[in-house]
C-alpha cells in the first residue's frame, strides 16, 4: 500500500523524523483555514501541495506557492480536481513555506536481487531519482543494509559518506537516516523515500516530501495502518471482493476470468488476450484468483463478483487441482448458476484438470446447464469464451 | 538422483498438528515420503496416528526432532505470524533444508530470517509462499499433488504453484526428476539461479523448464546465469504479459512497476540467453517436447 505525501507525513513526525507542519484539505475552504494556521510559523507563506500517488505533479501545475490565507485559497481551487497523469485529485496538503538551502535525496528500499535492504542517498535531491540514476551515478550513493542490523549510527555515517557530505552537514543528516530507518523497521515499510530532504537557510534538516510504501503482509502487527488505506480510489467491484477474501483485480476487457493460483490466473488471462486478438481484440475483464484448497462457496462468490461487472460478456473458469477438488469447484459453479436464476445469460466456459477432475465434469454434465460449456483444454476455452465474448 | 530432495531424505513438519499440516502430512505420507516427525512444544511427547497405521511421533522443537530421527529436511505449516520463529528455530537447529510453506509472511520477517541463514550458513530456504518441490517416486516436501506425474528427466523451477502442476500435469508422460515451487514473493530463499546450477549439475536431469512472472528481475538475472552456466536446454515460460502497471497480481511480489518487471523484458532477456519461451503454457510443453523427443531418438 502506497501512502499519500500527507500521511507519510504525519508518519514521519510520530517516529521523530523533522518535518515542517502541514494539514491535508478536500475544500478550498480548508485549505484556507489550514493556511491561516501553519502560515503563521513562515510569514503567511505556504504551499499547496495536490495529493496524487504518482510522479511529475509539480510540472503538471499540482504544487504552488501561496503568500497568503487568500491565495492559498485559490490554489486549492484550481488543484482540486484537476487530473495529473489520470490521477483525479481529492485532496491537497497545506504544507509550511521553507527556505531551502540545499536539496538532498534518501531512500530505504527492498533489494530484491540481493534479499537486503538498500539505501540510497545523493546531495542532488529534487529531480527524479530515476533520471540521477541514469545520468549521474556517481552521484548516487547506493549501500546495502543488513535487514538484521538496520542502519545504525555507524551504517548512518557510511551512507553520507558515500554520498560526499562535508561533516557539518553530514553530523545533521546521520540522526535523521536513523530516525528514518526506524520509520521503515516499525511501520513494516518496503520504501522510505525522502526527495527532497532539504537543508534549510537555518542550516536544519527537514524531510519535506515523503513517499512510504507499507508492506500488506505485516497488517497484522499494525492494526493502524488499515484506516490509511484510500477506499475512495477503490474500485466497487475491487471492494466487495476484499470483503470476501478474494483476491480480485478489476480490469478493462469483456472475458470475465476466475481460477486458482495467482501464476495459473495470470496466465489465463494471457491466453485469453491471444485468443481475443482473433475475435475483435477481445481482453480479459479482471484477474481473480481464489486460491488453493477453494471450497464451493469461495467458487461461487467469485463468480457472484465477476458477473456483477456489466462489462463481463463471458466468463472462462479454468482451474488446474491441485489442492483445490474440481469437484468442489463444479458445485460452486452450479449453486452459483442457480442462484442467480434464468435472469443470468452470459456463458460460462469451464476447463477442469487435475485433483477430482472426473467427479467436476460428472456434475456439471449432470446439471447440463444450457450456460455452461465444457473445454478440455486452456486454449480451447480461451478461444471459446473470447468467441462468445464478441457475440454478445 | 533429483535435487535438494531425495529418496533419502527425512523429513519433519513444523505445524503438523494444525489442520494444513495434518492434511498435507498424510499426503506426504501416502506419496512414500519419510515423514518422521512433527514439531509443536505443546504437543511433544504425543503421537499422531495417520492412515494405514503410521504413527509419527511429535517433538518440542526442531533440535530435538533432528537429534531423535536424524531429519534433515523441514516443512514449516505455521501461521504467518509465527514463521519467522519458526524459520530460527529450524536454522539455529541446523536443518540442511527449510521449505516454507505459508503465504502472507510480511517482507521484513523473511528478509530477517533469510539474512539469519545466510550468515549463519548450512540452511536452504525455500519459499516462503510457495508449494514446496517434489522428486517423483522418491520424496514429496510441501503441498505439489504427488500423482500429477512420475519420475523423469525433466527439471522444472517455477514461481507459481499452479503452473508448477499444469506444466508436471502436460509433460507427465515424460516426468520429472525434480520440481521446484520457489514462490512468488518479493524476498524467497532459493532462486531460480539456485535450481538452475543443481539442475545442471543433476546427472539425472536432462533439460529444464523455467517458469517465471512479472515483478523483479530474477528472471532476468537467471538468463545472464543461463548464458553463462548452463549446457542443458531450457525452455521458459513467463506469466503476466497482459497485466497492468502498478496493480499486485495475487502473488505479493507480482507487480510491475515503471518498465522494469515486465514479462516482455524477461521473455527477451531469457531468448537472448537461448532460451525458447512459449506464449502459453501449453505451447512451453510442447517446446520439451520436442526437446526430449529429440534426445531419446
Amino acid at each position: 500500500m502506497d501512502l499519500f505525501e500527507y500521511q507519510a507525513r504525519d508518519m514521519f513526525e510520530k517516529h521523530g523524523v523533522p518535518v515542517l507542519a502541514g494539514a491535508v484539505a478536500t475544500t478550498p475552504e480548508e485549505a484556507k483555514e489550514a493556511a491561516e494556521r501553519i502560515g503563521t510559523a513562515s510569514g503567511g507563506v505556504t504551499v499547496v501541495k495536490a495529493q496524487v500517488k504518482t510522479g511529475g505533479r509539480g510540472k503538471a501545475g499540482g504544487v504552488k506557492v501561496a503568500k497568503t490565507a487568500d491565495e492559498a485559497f485559490e490554489h486549492a481551487s484550481a488543484i482540486l480536481g484537476m487530473d495529473i497523469k489520470g490521477h483525479t485529485v481529492h485532496r491537497v496538503m497545506i504544507a509550511q513555506g521553507a527556505r531551502i538551502a540545499e536539496e538532498y535525496y534518501f531512500s530505504i528500499l527492498l533489494d530484491r536481487a540481493n534479499r537486503t535492504y538498500l539505501a540510497m542517498c545523493s546531495k542532488e535531491g529534487g529531480m527524479e531519482i530515476e533520471q540521477l540514476a541514469v545520468e549521474r551515478p556517481e552521484a548516487l550513493a547506493r549501500i546495502a543494509v543488513d535487514p538484521n542490523v538496520g542502519i545504525d549510527d555507524a551504517k548512518a555515517r557510511e551512507i553520507v559518506e558515500a554520498a560526499g557530505f562535508d561533516a557539518d552537514t553530514a553530523a545533521k543528516i546521520e540522526p535523521v537516516l536513523t530516525t528514518l530507518w526506524t520509520v521503515y523497521r516499525e511501520e513494516d515499510a518496503t520504501l522510505v523515500e525522502v526527495n527532497p530532504l532539504v537543508k534549510t537557510e537555518d542550516g536544519e534538516i527537514v524531510a519535506l516530501d515523503g513517499k512510504v510504501s507499507l508492506d500488506a503482509n505485516a497488517g497484522f502487527r499494525h492494526p493502524d495502518h488499515e484506516a490509511l488505506e484510500d477506499s475512495g480510489e477503490t474500485d466497487p467491484l475491487e471492494a466487495a471482493a476484499k470483503e470476501k477474501d478474494l483476491n480480485y483485480v478489476k480490469l478493462d476487457g469483456s472475458v470475465g476470468i476466475i481460477g486458482n493460483g495467482a501464476g495459473l490466473v495470470m496466465s489465463t488471462l494471457d491466453v485469453v488476450a491471444y485468443a481475443g486478438e482473433v475475435f475483435g481484440g477481445q481482453k480479459p475483464a479482471n484477474f481473480l484468483d481464489i486460491g488453493g484448497g477453494a471450497s464451493a462457496e469461495v467458487m461461487a462468490n467469485g463468480l457472484h463478483i465477476i458477473l456483477s461487472d456489466p462489462q463481463v460478456k463471458s466468463v472462462f473458469v479454468n482451474v488446474f487441482g491441485g489442492i483445490t477438488a474440481c469437484d468442489a469447484v463444479a458445485n460452486g459453479i452450479v449453486g452459483a448458476l442457480d442462484a442467480l436464476g434464468d435472469e443470468e445469460d452470459r456463458a460460462l466456459v469451464v476447463r477442469l484438470d487435475g485433483n477430482n477432475v472426473e467427479e467436476g465434469r460428472r456434475i456439471l454434465a449432470e446439471r447440463n446447464h444450457p450456460r455452461v460449456i465444457i473445454e478440455e483444454t486452456m486454449d480451447g476455452a480461451a478461444r471459446k469464451a473470447a468467441e462468445l465474448a464478441s457475440q454478445n | 538422483m533429483a535435487i535438494f530432495l531425495t529418496a533419502d531424505s527425512k523429513v519433519i513438519v513444523q505445524g503438523m498438528t494444525g489442520s494444513e499440516g495434518m492434511k498435507h502430512t498424510q499426503r506426504m505420507l501416502r506419496s512414500g515420503t519419510a515423514v518422521v516427525g512433527g514439531v509443536n512444544p505443546r504437543k511433544a511427547g504425543t503421537d499422531v496416528e495417520f492412515e494405514g497405521g503410521v504413527s509419527v511421533p511429535v517433538f518440542g522443537t526442531v533440535a530435538e526432532a533432528m537429534e531423535r530421527t536424524g531429519a534433515d529436511v523441514s516443512v514449516a505449516f505455521v501461521p504467518a505470524a509465527f514463521t519467522k520463529a519458526a524459520a530460527v528455530e529450524a536454522i539455529d537447529a541446523g536443518i540442511p533444508l527449510l521449505v516454507v510453506i505459508t503465504e502472507g509472511v510480511a517482507v521484513k520477517d523473511t528478509a530477517e530470517f533469510y539474512n539469519y541463514a545466510a550468515e549463519k550458513g548450512g540452511t536452504r530456504i525455500i519459499g516462503p509462499n510457495c508449494p514446496g518441490l517434489i522428486s517423483p517416486g522418491a520424496a514429496n516436501a510441501g503441498i505439489i499433488p504427488a500423482d500429477i506425474s512420475g519420475p523423469g528427466r525433466i527439471g522444472l523451477v517455477s514461481k507459481s504453484g499452479t503452473l508448477t502442476y499444469q506444466m508436471m500435469y502436460e509433460l507427465r508422460d515424460f516426468g520429472f526428476s525434480s520440481a521446484v515451487g520457489i514462490g512468488g514473493d518479493p524476498v524467497i530463499g532459493t532462486t531460480h539461479i539456485d535450481c538452475l546450477e543443481a539442475f545442471e549439475n543433476d546427472p539425472d536431469t536432462d533439460a529444464i523448464v523455467m517458469i517465471g512472472e512479472i515483478g523483479g528481475d530474477a528472471e532476468e538475472r537467471a538468463a545472464a546465469y543461463i548464458k553463462e552456466h548452463v549446457t542443458k536446454p531450457v525452455v521458459g515460460y513467463v506469466a503476466g504479459f497482459t497485466a497492468p502497471e502498478g496493480k499486485t497480481m495475487g502473488h505479493a511480489g507480482a507487480i510491475v512497476s515503471g518498465s522494469s518487471g515486465t514479462a516482455q523484458a524477461k521473455k527477451e532477456a531469457l531468448e537472448a540467453a537461448g532460451v525458447k519461451v512459449g506464449k502459453t503454457p501449453s505451447e512451453t510443453a510442447q517446446l520439451m517436447r520436442e526437446i526430449m523427443e529429440s534426445r531419446s531418438s
